[in-house]
């Protein structure tokens, strides 16, 4: 055992208050001083309790004993490694330590804030330290691995987000390939009238960002393609991307329309225009689309179903209709990835008493959005489904599948600012009335208030409530005919029945259909609901845990253009400044085989999921390449041979942790049989 | 079910992985959320590093149970290792069972990073479990082990 080992090691142990928040439960003192007596024998040199460890005066304390002291090893017991190893790490190099040589382990998410006994408390934070400091005496210095940036960034998703980054990292000279799989960019906000607060219109201030996304001699564009796989590490990305045919060459097409207008097959446009209007077989989907190139929708182009027409190919007058056209498969090489995918409406079908898709006059929130819109298809009237009559009466419903158990319990962050814009825009246009059903109004933001303040003193009225049903069973005079929103009124304590023309649900942010797959593509994480994971919820909101992968927008929750914008313009910012430094230090943490122990029975070649196990045939024996392993440690796992050994996670060190914390125990165990 | 098992308090060794499991204890702690205070959790980078013989070294040790946890399948950070350890962990099982350690000593937990809630109850579920089957007691000069050759320190494991 261990014991018989003489510890050669200088142990340093620093055991942290965190003001109240370790020392209200353990009993810091105790630990250090029971390490500092009883781990002697296992190298323990020094052993001190701090208030703060992370504090600068908490680092000096480590960096004078490691001079003073001659400290080879530092357990420091504080919080959690994912909050402060880096601190620890740095500490101890500033103190002429090699970083690696030191260890911290948790006594603050894993004891003082999940446990209340006092005693049991202080005993396991014991078990944890001596886990530690039997650990630590077998780590070895190391060395990060410096790796090469590539400079070139993908961007995936060509929303709001998407583009101000891909325009960021372009104007600071790097090269971005943006890739959307829609055949424009633009994203949702393409799709918008007005936006709130200022309610300047939607396109007038996305479209000029399209056009210099389109032309920037940095951005390569890549519509109506995605993203097939993701190979490589950060700094050395490998992308396959298809690029869906459009069956129109891009080369020869000028964007004159010819096509489109002359195309016989008339589609509903259920994306665009939310299933409000038409756009042909071969469409591009408004206007201002960059680029500019149509594309043939193939399952609905008479051609391609029944073999004549043509007539796109017909009036063409540069010859750019392509029916042989084929996906394109590329790969691109980039050191950088951002995901800014995006969200998709809550499909207010879910919640049938709120009757969408029975009832006519019920609207979602973005089929409003066109139906607003001076580019939609009744030219911005605000009409019901008749397309003629103009509503009197307006309900719209707040928080629909948002802050409800049933569907999504969180808050979709936008829809009381837009359910406020939209009954601005429905007053001004029509002069209804218009009734906002509420649970709490939200309008945390720059100007929303006052738009709020705004739209009670035009007049709209508030009913604060969780509608119950929206019905067109009329019970009492005056609801025939109607739409009656029965609503418990919370402020009055009384249920109500409100009869009105026309409702719209503003419908919540949800993660899109495929964010699951898109996330394991990438090797990132989602939470419960499907929104992308960020590296620290407070301090690093565009990293994920997955070095090289950024976040922006509403992939990683549900925001605001505002904060969209904002988000992408950080990690445009965190990406430039990576390629700036031109390399990149990774963990060291990585797998080695020993050639010689190696009996190149090859069951670790197909285990790692990276490829980074080679075979020399020539001497039957197996290799890890540093720079593709991920120190996931699997191979050290399975390896027959004990070959493989993992740097940073060996099997002398996780064993010794073994049985530094089950060395309390043992004792007591034995002392208890005895 | 005698005296001393009644205030027996088990002792269990948590294996997590550093993305998800780990984390979830993380959130546990974020969130104040209460649980048994039995588990001490070891860090890996990923399940798919779980050496069975740090499971066998934990009982013999002195461990009543042994969790083992990780993303949930699909969610692994190096994309599928928790089905590597998902196998060994299923032979793992059976080889506790033919040493005379009851399969009830081990347990599977899959937990994300947003799975606080999870962890600490099944940590406190578990703890139950191990808790109604006494203490093992099975390490050196115990007599159980006698016939089983594990290794015991870390020194005797090639590395
Ligand atoms: C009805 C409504 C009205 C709103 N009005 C306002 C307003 O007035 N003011 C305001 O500040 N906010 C408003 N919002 C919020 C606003 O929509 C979001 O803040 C904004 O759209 C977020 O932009 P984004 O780039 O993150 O996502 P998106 O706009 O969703 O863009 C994501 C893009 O990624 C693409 N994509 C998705 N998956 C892939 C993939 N796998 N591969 C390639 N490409 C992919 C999509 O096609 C899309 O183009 C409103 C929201 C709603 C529902
Ligand atoms: S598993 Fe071990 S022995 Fe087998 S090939 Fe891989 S390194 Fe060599
Ligand atoms: S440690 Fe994991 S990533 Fe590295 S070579 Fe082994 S299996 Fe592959």
């Amino acid at each position: 055992m261990s014991d018989e080992k003489k510890p050669q090691e200088r142990v340093g142990v620093y055991v942290c208050h965190c003001g109240t928040n370790i020392a209200g439960v353990v009993n810091v003192a105790e630990v250090s001083e029971w390490a500092g007596r009883e781990m002697a024998k296992e190298g323990v040199v020094v052993a001190r309790d701090y208030k703060f460890m992370c504090s600068s005066l908490g680092q000096e304390l480590i960096q004078k004993d490691i001079k003073e002291h001659g400290l080879t090893r530092v357990v420091v017991a504080a919080c959690s490694p994912h909050l402060h190893e880096k601190t620890f790490r740095t500490a101890c190099n500033g103190g002429g330590l090699n970083p690696y040589l030191c260890e911290l382990v948790s006594i603050r998410e894993q004891v003082s804030w999940v446990h209340t006994d006092k005693s049991a408390a202080t005993e396991k934070a014991k078990a944890i330290v001596a886990g530690g400091v039997r650990r630590v005496v077998h780590h070895e210095p190391l060395e990060p691995l410096h790796v090469p940036i590539h400079p070139a960034t993908l961007v995936v998703g060509g929303g709001i987000a998407g583009i101000q980054a891909a325009l960021e990292i372009a104007e600071a000279g790097y090269p971005v390939y943006l890739v959307e799989r829609e055949p424009t960019i633009g994203g949702h906000m393409a799709q918008f009238d007005k936006t709130f607060p200022t309610l300047d219109c939607s396109a007038c201030i996305l479209t000029p960002k399209m056009v210099d996304a389109g032309n920037h001699p940095n951005i390569t564009l890549l519509t109506y393609s995605e993203v097939e796989k993701v190979d490589g590490y950060v700094g050395n990305f490998v992308v396959t991307i298809r690029k869906r045919a459009r069956s129109v060459n891009e080369e020869l097409c000028t964007g004159c329309g010819i096509c489109w207008e002359k195309c016989p097959k008339k589609v509903i446009d259920d994306k665009f225009e939310a299933g409000l209007g038409y756009r042909k077989a071969v469409y591009v989907p408004f206007p201002q689309a960059v680029p500019k190139y149509p594309v043939i929708d193939r399952e609905n182009c008479t051609y391609y179903q029944k073999g004549t027409c043509k007539a796109c190919e017909k009036f063409c007058p540069t010859g750019a209709i392509d029916f042989a056209q084929e996906d394109q498969v590329m790969t691109v090489e980039v050191g950088n990835i951002l995901l800014a995918t995006g969200w998709q409406l809550f499909d207010a079908r879910k919640i049938p008493n709120y009757g969408y898709g029975r009832l006519a006059n019920v609207f979602t929130s973005l089929e409003f959005e066109r139906l607003s819109n001076a580019a939609g298809p009744t030219g911005g009237n605000i009409v019901l489904r008749d397309g003629k009559t103009v509503p009197k009466s307006v309900a719209i419903v707040h928080c629909v599948g948002s802050r409800d158990k049933n569907y999504n319990n969180y808050c979709s962050a936008i829809c009381c600012m837009q359910s406020l814009k939209f009954a601005h825009l429905v007053k001004e246009k029509t002069g209804a009335t218009v009734y906002n059903f509420y649970i709490d109004i939200r309008t945390p933001g720059k100007g929303y208030d006052e738009f709020y303040q705004r739209l009670i003193e035009e007049g709209t009225l508030f009913v604060r409530g969780k509608v119950a049903e929206i019905t067109d069973a009329a019970r009492n005079p005056g609801e025939e005919g109607k739409l009656i929103v029965q609503v418990e009124d919370t402020l009055v304590g009384k249920q109500r029945r409100i009869p009105v023309d026309m409702v719209i649900l503003s419908a919540g942010l949800e993660p899109q259909p495929d964010a699951k797959e898109v996330a394991k593509k990438f090797g990132i994480s989602c939470s419960a609901d499907g929104f992308y994971i960020e590296r620290h919820p407070k301090l690093d909101p565009v990293a994920t845990m997955t070095e090289g992968i950024y976040l922006a927008g509403c992939v990683q929750g549900p925001k605001d253009i505002p904060s969209s914008v904002a988000q992408g313009a950080a990690a445009a910012a965190r990406i430039v400044g990576k390629i700036q430094q031109k390399e990149i230090a990774l963990e060291p943490v990585r797998a080695t085989v020993n050639q010689e122990q190696c009996s190149g029975c090859r069951i670790c070649n197909n285990l790692c999921p990276f490829n980074a196990i080679l075979f020399h045939e020539d001497r039957m024996v197996s290799e890890v390449n540093p720079a593709l392993c991920q120190g996931c440690g699997t191979c050290v796992a399975a390896c027959p041979a004990g070959a493989i050994s993992g740097t940073g996670f060996s099997n002398e060190q996780i064993l010794s942790q073994i049985e530094g914390l089950l060395m309390l125990n043992l004792s007591s165990k034995e002392a208890a049989a005895a | 079910m005698s005296e001393e098992t009644k205030s027996f308090e088990p002792t269990i060794i948590g294996f997590t992985c550093n993305w998800c499991s780990y984390r979830a204890a993380d959130m546990a702690g974020t969130a104040r959320m209460k649980y048994a205070p039995n588990v001490r959790l070891i860090r890996l980078m990923c399940s798919g590093r779980l050496d069975p013989t740090f499971v066998f070294k934990a009982f013999a040790n002195g461990a009543d149970g042994v969790l083992v946890s990780g993303c949930h399948p699909g969610d692994c950070h190096y994309i599928n290792q928790n089905y590597k350890m998902l196998r060994r962990f299923h032979l793992m099982k059976r080889v506790l069972a033919q040493m005379g350690i009851e399969p009830e000593r081990i347990k599977l937990l899959w937990a994300s990073a947003a799975e606080g809630a999870i962890f600490a109850e099944e940590v406190n579920k578990f703890v139950e479990q191990v808790r109604a089957l006494g203490p093992l007691n099975w390490h050196p000069g115990n007599g159980a082990a006698s016939t089983v050759h594990t290794p015991m320190s870390a020194e005797e494991v090639p590395a």
